[in-house]
């Protein structure tokens, strides 16, 4: 247990707020050369090495590329089990990364359309920091 | 440049060794290594390894290790490239005596794993990805394998029993290594029903993590039959990265940089995939085994498994992988592997691999850091 306890401390609400556009906004960047979108932020465009990038907000909406149901997972997601994650293309272009929520596990597929909304990720201990973020739920119909 | 050999082996069993500590095991491994090459001193020590802070409590490893191997002085650095770190050691060594700067190098893998809790070591492990955006999401490690392994199946209509073969041909050469940490067969229906871990990755999908280390002793090939009879010769060493993260990639399903790699090497080496006897590849999860013969060129994509259902990975068939077990039967000890695959190698190459021995002169061995991240190749030949 002095090993978790530690480890809360380590992990800095700092690192957290530098990452709250993403998490919450889902802002990434457009490179001013090319036009990609890119998810997450960089500093240099992957697909044609411009450093002209200006921020860009995803819609949040996209299908599902991949996914798997997690029963054994790392320390501090305990409390989610058993949870699904994905890649999700996002209609912009570029796959994401995270979990599903608001999602009947039997029933996902590749393909599926989702959209984003705002969930906790993780908690650090009883006390500790609650991050919150992204997460995908299917696109509700009507 | 200079050639390179390999004079020296070592290597400890992988298993909970609840017993023997971090640098007990590292040094059990270098004594048996120097032994084997009849050499008591070297010019320097390359540690691969990934998680010693985080699991352990030490970082500051080589020098520790120097230290209480009684190689005090010396040079000593630890590399790290996730997973890959006992393959990126070997890079390492093999650089620094193929560019004259050292004339006797020892490259040792130590991995202790069994200390912790096993979600802390899932946690650990997880970092191999890109921490912000794929472990932050709650994403094991486990689970950007079977995102990949999910894709695979739709894509190319294969079923998770056609993986089964994978698994099955690491158990069975296994059984017949000392070293290895399973020593029993499974079978179809086994690996049919495991418990499942991030589906469609079950128990038997993924290779067991361990505690191990793993030793070679490097010089220039020149100087080789000086000290050993049998010397091994390292004719190709490559590296090449990728996207940290899997979302990052065009195509996640090709291994870009296993690829690049084992080209840069079939280049340097002057050979092609046929001329290739045994390939020890990073069957960390059975998909990581298809993907991996696809990315080489022994398979075209979304042809990998085949390759298992036909048995041609077998030790009687056209590429036999995981001759000792692999990832999978051997155990992933997870810095410490790819050094032990270049170990099991040499074992091949100097006719001393006992019943598992396949009759082979070239043989070559990936080391793979996260998900296809980082990717060092070597392509060993043995003695004449
Ligand atoms: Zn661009």
């Amino acid at each position: 247990m002095a090993r978790k306890k530690r480890k809360v401390k380590s992990m800095s609400l700092a690192r957290h707020w530098r990452l709250q556009d993403e998490r919450y906004k889902l802002i990434g960047r457009e490179c001013a050369a090319c036009g990609k979108k890119l998810f997450p932020t960089r500093d240099i465009c992957p697909h044609c090495g411009s450093r002209d990038l200006k921020p860009y907000r995803f819609a949040g909406r996209g299908e599902i590329y991949s996914y798997s149901t997690i029963y054994q997972p790392p320390a501090g997601y305990e409390g989610f089990v058993p949870y699904t994650v994905a890649l999700i293309r996002l209609d912009e272009g570029p796959l994401i990364t995270a979990q599903l929520t608001d999602v009947d596990r039997e029933g996902v597929e590749i393909g599926q359309r989702v959209e984003m909304v705002t969930r906790r990720l993780r908690e650090y201990g009883p006390e500790g920091l609650i991050v919150y973020g992204y997460k995908f739920r299917p696109v509700l119909k009507g | 440049m200079r050639g390179v050999s390999i004079i020296g082996i070592g290597q400890t069993e992988v298993r909970e060794h609840w017993e023997r500590s971090l640098r007990e095991l590292a040094v059990a491994s270098i004594t048996a290594a120097l032994d084997d090459a009849g050499v008591d001193r070297a010019d320097a020590l390359y540690v691969g390894n990934m998680l010693s802070g985080e699991l352990t409590g030490q970082e500051h490893l080589a020098t520790l290790i120097a230290d209480f191997a009684g190689l005090q002085g010396i040079e000593a650095l630890k590399v790290e490239a996730a997973c890959g770190s006992g393959g990126a050691a070997v890079r390492i060594g093999y650089l620094a005596v193929a560019s004259g700067l050292h004339d006797l190098v020892i490259v040792t893998g130590v991995e202790k794993m069994t200390d912790c809790e096993s979600d802390l070591v899932t946690e650990a492990l997880a970092m191999a990805g890109d921490g912000d955006y794929e472990a932050m999401q709650g994403l094991s490690f486990v689970a950007l394998n079977a995102l990949l392994m999910r894709r695979y199946m739709h894509e190319y209509g294969v079923s998770h029993e056609d993986f089964a073969g994978f698994s099955i041909n690491a158990h069975r050469n296994a059984v017949r290594n000392p070293y290895a940490m399973f020593h029993r067969p499974i079978t179809w229906e086994e690996f049919r029903s495991a418990r499942m871990i991030s589906d469609p990755i079950n128990l038997l999908d993924s290779s067991p993590v361990g505690d191990g280390a793993a030793t070679v002793v490097l010089c220039p090939e020149e100087k080789a039959k000086k000290f050993c009879p049998t010397p091994v010769t390292i004719i190709a060493s490559a590296t090449a990265t990728d996207t940290i993260a899997l979302h990052d990639r065009d195509d996640p399903l090709f291994l870009q940089a296993a690829h690049e790699s084992a080209q840069k090497a079939y280049l340097q080496a002057g050979v092609s995939p046929e001329d290739i006897e045994i390939f020890e590849l990073h069957d960390a999860f059975t998909i990581m085994a298809a993907l991996s013969l696809e990315a080489c060129g022994f398979a075209d994509k979304g042809r990998g498994v085949e390759l298992a259902k036909d048995g041609e990975i077998s030790l009687e068939g056209k590429i036999p992988i995981s001759t000792m077990g692999g990832l999978k039967g051997r155990g992933h000890p997870v810095g410490a592997t790819g050094v032990y695959q270049i170990v099991e190698l040499v074992q091949q190459l100097r006719g001393k691999a006992g019943a598992n021995q396949v009759e082979s002169h070239l043989g070559m061995a990936q080391s793979i850091g996260g998900t296809g991240a980082t990717a060092i190749t070597h392509i060993l030949q043995g003695p004449n």
